[in-house]
């Protein structure tokens, strides 16, 4: 960060209180360490819950496909499979939108709608994710099962991720309930972004005979293209750990299909339905190795989406614009 | 004759303008027809159970008509205070460190542990906090429901305030420096001013996000029936009643756990509006 | 001064203490598990509050498993379970625990298909569906027993439960109980390895699907089907005869279910002319040598009433109590928890 340093160079040529500025720095900076101490403390909580399965199963653990907590067989592989295709699916569905949407509040929507607009989506965040889930059970997937579903394996069923039975609850259904309610959440961070966007921007673009359009892709977009990334990931986040209304909607059968409509079963479903009803041991600790197979799903996803947002730019990118 | 393509590039791209905006705009009503559609449900099978005593009651058995939710509405805006005393110093300043002091290696750490810990399914942090706070302590509490959902609060809120604070231009931080006011009371005066209703929205965001869990609670908080003064007590809190009631076999208990969410909700937006008029005007030049 | 003086005086002190205490902190005893008998809990402790002001009971449903581990823990005054505690479990204890069964209940085969006919169905019919050996409603082996009903050529999409549960234990204890392929190849458990189906999360949950799906078949606790007002199938019992699922058929199970001295039972398919096959009960658990003294004695209070008044307001919300000849052995049991 080029611009920081020669902030610092800036501060260092007249210095005027260095006890409050070292004291501030290291305050924020404990803080902001605060993230990885909270990791380890999770990771070893987990790592320690986990100790008999891993010792038992070893790699097998992730690789295999049976579950069975009567014989105490346990293997994860559906699960992670389940995982990464309904947060994929949710993303596929939720990021144009509601970076779409974020546009439309910010640069489109006349001023006197948009804060209405903005408060109900904030509000719905909040909504209990078991609420998500009768709500998904009851309105969204007798839709699909009837009307939506139907449709698509009409036009699109030459490829095989939509044939075979429709039952309603399916990979894509769970897909669809975290898309909803991933959609708060990264609407209303992508809009703050786009709102801070300075207007000379707009105004430079504008003043360079751009189209509205335009205007929005190279001074808005591209200005704010890291932070939307953020935003993003905090979508991702939230789809991978989403555990209630999942599990309501998702069939919850432990098998790998190729069909969007088939049943699936995610690593925060099973954890969802099953500890609160384990009671032997090794079960438990099969229950806490998905969650560490969980936190580690999360940990690669990550690394592989700051990877892509580095290829993409990454931060320099986005300030060089300035 | 050279003036034709030029005009015909103009249309296109005028055109193409108008279309990216329809888009636009049929991406946003997509997007608000189902969250519209969640809410209508929400009213139309939770505002009939919605009265004083919804407010004002403690919960009823089975088969007794009225009780309320007073104690979870409560116990909830308790949680939520505790979660935030934890939430947003820590989330707040770390945001801070990653915008104005650390190192582009460094940062990459703590934006990474962020976002890993934005993923951790909400469960495991119940097992966390039951495993720092519940086992110490002997008991459940609202203490460990607090540092359950404090812990949530953190990741969120250390990257939209960091997300805020790198896009307040850097002219302002310039500026301040050369009339030579030392950094800290730069970051705090101008920076995090500028960006304050940013990092207000980040906090109500990661408060709305919070305020409906109820995994993290089950082992922590707890539940609890009745009042409680006692923060090393169990406390009572909606989600946690929202559940129970909604997974029953009751239509009455089912009613209040609608209605229940829709307290919840509304609750939100309440204190989202409290807030914003607190902050309307003030802050609201540069910020924009 | 004299002795009855003395005692004349420190029971003034004791009750001005008492008083005292009462008014400025009232006593708080905690529960957690079994989410089935959450309704009928939470009633008793609200009546209780009527009787015995001075105490509260707080009731939390996180689950069997959550209510053994607590009780272990030592996190809560009591535990409750759908399913009695293992050898393995009980060993873990720093003391002895009671398991004190105090309602019991059915689950009943719920069904989709049109016209809501009410079936027959038995033991070894519901295994093949569960299996997935039988795919059509119209099969030879469900034709045979429900004759003059017209069945649907239609597939069979069996909806299980996902999350594991006390009503899962008990059906597929039943499924175990009727049929050693089933045992050998599948089990009983809270949650099993299930051969075919959709998982639907909570009784609510599979309610739903059931309730959408045409061609489903699943199971719900009685008090599901009957609010949901589901269809549901009389089972062939242990004696041959189709019973439908009552609070009274229940009843008739536990009075005839074998029932040992620690009282970990199952009551699948008991023999009795008028027992339902598929139920169970559910029990509370606690630590025989009570620490807190205070807390103690209003617990044995507590479970003395329960048992006793607390059993009539049982059958109002669809739960099965406890036969008299039960209830006596179990309030001895009660009169051993020392404190």
């Amino acid at each position: 960060m080029a611009e920081i340093n020669s902030m610092t160079v800036a501060a260092e040529m007249k210095p005027p209180s260095r006890v409050g500025d070292h004291v501030f720095k290291w305050i924020t900076g404990l803080m902001a360490f605060s993230v990885l101490v909270l990791i380890v403390v999770v990771g070893w909580e987990l790592y320690k819950g986990s100790n008999l399965a891993v010792h038992k199963f070893g790699f097998k653990f992730v690789t295999s496909s049976n579950w069975d907590p009567v014989e105490e067989n346990f293997g994860a592989w559906p699960f992670i499979f389940g995982t990464l295709v309904s947060s994929l699916i949710a993303l596929v569905i939720a990021v144009p939108l509601s970076v779409a949407t974020a546009v439309f509040l910010t640069e489109l929507a006349p001023p006197k709608l948009r804060q209405p607009i903005v408060s109900i989506i904030e509000m719905l965040a909040a909504v209990p994710s078991v609420i998500y889930g009768l709500w998904g059970i009851f309105v969204l997937i007798p839709w699909l099962r009837e009307h939506c579903f139907p449709v698509l394996q009409k036009w699109l069923g030459f490829l095989p991720l939509f044939q075979g039975p429709i039952y309603g609850v399916s990979m894509l259904a769970a897909g669809i309930i975290i898309a909803i309610m991933i959609v708060p959440i990264i609407t209303s961070v992508s809009r703050e972004i786009l709102r801070s966007v300075p207007d000379l921007q707009r105004e430079a673009a504008y003043g360079l005979g751009a189209t509205r359009w335009e205007v929005t892709r190279i001074a808005v977009l591209s200005y704010a293209k890291r932070g939307l990334c953020g935003a993003v990931i905090l979508g991702l986040g939230r789809a991978l750990g989403e555990t209630m209304a999942v599990t309501m909607v998702i069939g919850n059968r432990p098998e790998v299909a190729a069909s969007l409509f088939a049943p699936g079963y995610t690593l925060a479903s099973v954890i969802a339905n099953e500890f609160a009803e384990a009671t032997t041991d090794m079960y438990l600790s099969a229950l806490f190795e998905i969650a560490l197979v969980l936190f580690a799903v999360t940990i690669v996803t990550n690394i592989l989406a700051q990877l892509l947002i580095s290829a993409m730019g990454g931060p320099r990118a986005s300030r060089a614009i300035q | 004759m050279t003036m034709q393509p030029q005009s015909l590039y103009h249309r296109w791209r005028k055109i193409k303008s108008t279309l990216m905006s329809v888009t636009a705009l049929l991406c946003a009503l997509l997007v608000i027809a189902p969250l519209g559609l969640v809410l209508g449900y929400l009213i139309h099978a939770g505002a009939g159970a919605i009265n004083w005593d919804f407010f004002t009651q403690l919960p009823k058995p089975v088969g007794e008509v009225g009780g309320g939710m007073a104690n979870a509405i409560v116990g909830t805006l308790t949680l939520l205070g505790l979660a935030c005393a934890i939430g947003v110093p820590v989330g707040v300043l770390g945001g801070v460190y990653l915008s104005e002091y650390g190192s582009e290696k460094s940062n990459w750490w703590i934006r990474f542990g962020a976002d890993v810990l934005n993923g951790v399914p909400s469960i495991a942090w119940g097992i966390v906090a039951y495993a720092l706070v519940v086992v110490r302590m002997k008991t459940f509490s609202a203490y460990a429901g607090g540092v359950a959902l404090g812990f949530m609060m953190i990741p969120l809120i250390m990257r939209t305030t960091e997300e805020v604070l790198l896009l307040v231009p850097n002219g302002y931080r310039e500026a301040a420096l050369a009339l030579g006011i030392s950094r800290w009371k730069m970051i705090c005066q101008i920076v995090m001013k500028t960006a304050f209703k940013g990092i207000v929205t980040g906090v109500l965001l990661a408060a709305a996000r919070i305020a409906g869990e109820t995994a993290p609670l089950l082992f922590t908080a707890f539940g609890n029936r009745f009042w409680t003064h006692d923060l090393s007590q169990p406390i009572a809190a909606l989600p946690l009643q929202v559940f129970v009631y909604a997974i029953s076999p009751y239509d009455d208990w089912h009613r209040q756990a609608w209605a229940g969410a829709l307290v919840l909700i509304l609750m939100v937006l309440f204190i989202n509006l409290i807030v914003r008029f607190i902050t309307r005007g003030r802050f609201a030049g540069a910020g924009r | 001064m004299n002795t009855i003086q003395l005692i004349r005086r420190a029971a003034l002190v004791a009750l001005v203490a008492g008083s005292v205490a009462g008014a400025s902190a009232q006593m708080l005893i905690n529960g957690a598990g079994a989410t089935f008998p959450y309704p009928i809990y939470s009633k008793w402790f609200d009546s209780y509050a009527k009787i015995d002001p001075s105490v509260r009971f707080n009731y939390q449903s996180i689950g069997s498993g959550g209510g053994q581990k607590q009780i272990l823990a030592q996190t809560v005054d009591f535990g409750a379970s759908d399913g009695p505690m293992s050898d393995e479990n009980l060993d873990k204890a720093s003391g002895k625990i009671l398991h004190i069964p105090t309602v019991a209940g059915a689950v009943v085969v719920t069904y989709n298909i049109s016209g809501s006919p009410k079936l027959k169905l038995d033991g070894a019919t519901l295994v093949d569906i569960f299996r997935g050996k039988i795919t059509k409603w119209n099969d030879a082996k469900i034709a045979a027993l429900n004759e003059g009903v017209t069945l649907p050529n239609q597939n069979i999409i069996v909806v299980h439960r996902s999350d594991g549960s006390g009503t899962s234990y008990i059906f597929t204890s039943y499924l175990s109980a009727v049929s050693y392929e089933w045992q050998q190849e599948v089990g009983a458990n809270t949650s099993v390895k299930w051969p075919s189906g959709l998982g639907g999360k909570g009784n609510e949950g599979v309610a739903g699907l059931v309730k959408q799906t045409p061609g489903a078949i699943g199971y719900v606790e009685l008090i599901y089907a009957k609010q949901n007002k589901l269809a549901y199938a009389d089972l062939k019992n242990a004696d041959g005869k189709f019973v439908s699922a009552s609070i009274e058929s229940v009843t008739a199970a536990l009075a005839t279910a074998r029932i040992p001295d620690d009282f970990r039972f199952k009551m699948v398919n008991a023999p009795g002319p008028v027992a339902y096959p598929i139920s169970g009960a559910t029990w509370l658990l606690i630590y025989q040598q009570q620490k807190d003294p205070a807390k103690g004695k209003k617990l044995v209070e507590f479970l003395k009433w329960a048992l006793t008044d607390g059993e009539k307001l049982a059958s109002e919300i669809g739960y099965a109590p406890l036969p008299e000849a039960i209830q006596q052995r179990v309030l001895n049991r009660v009169a051993e928890i020392k404190y």
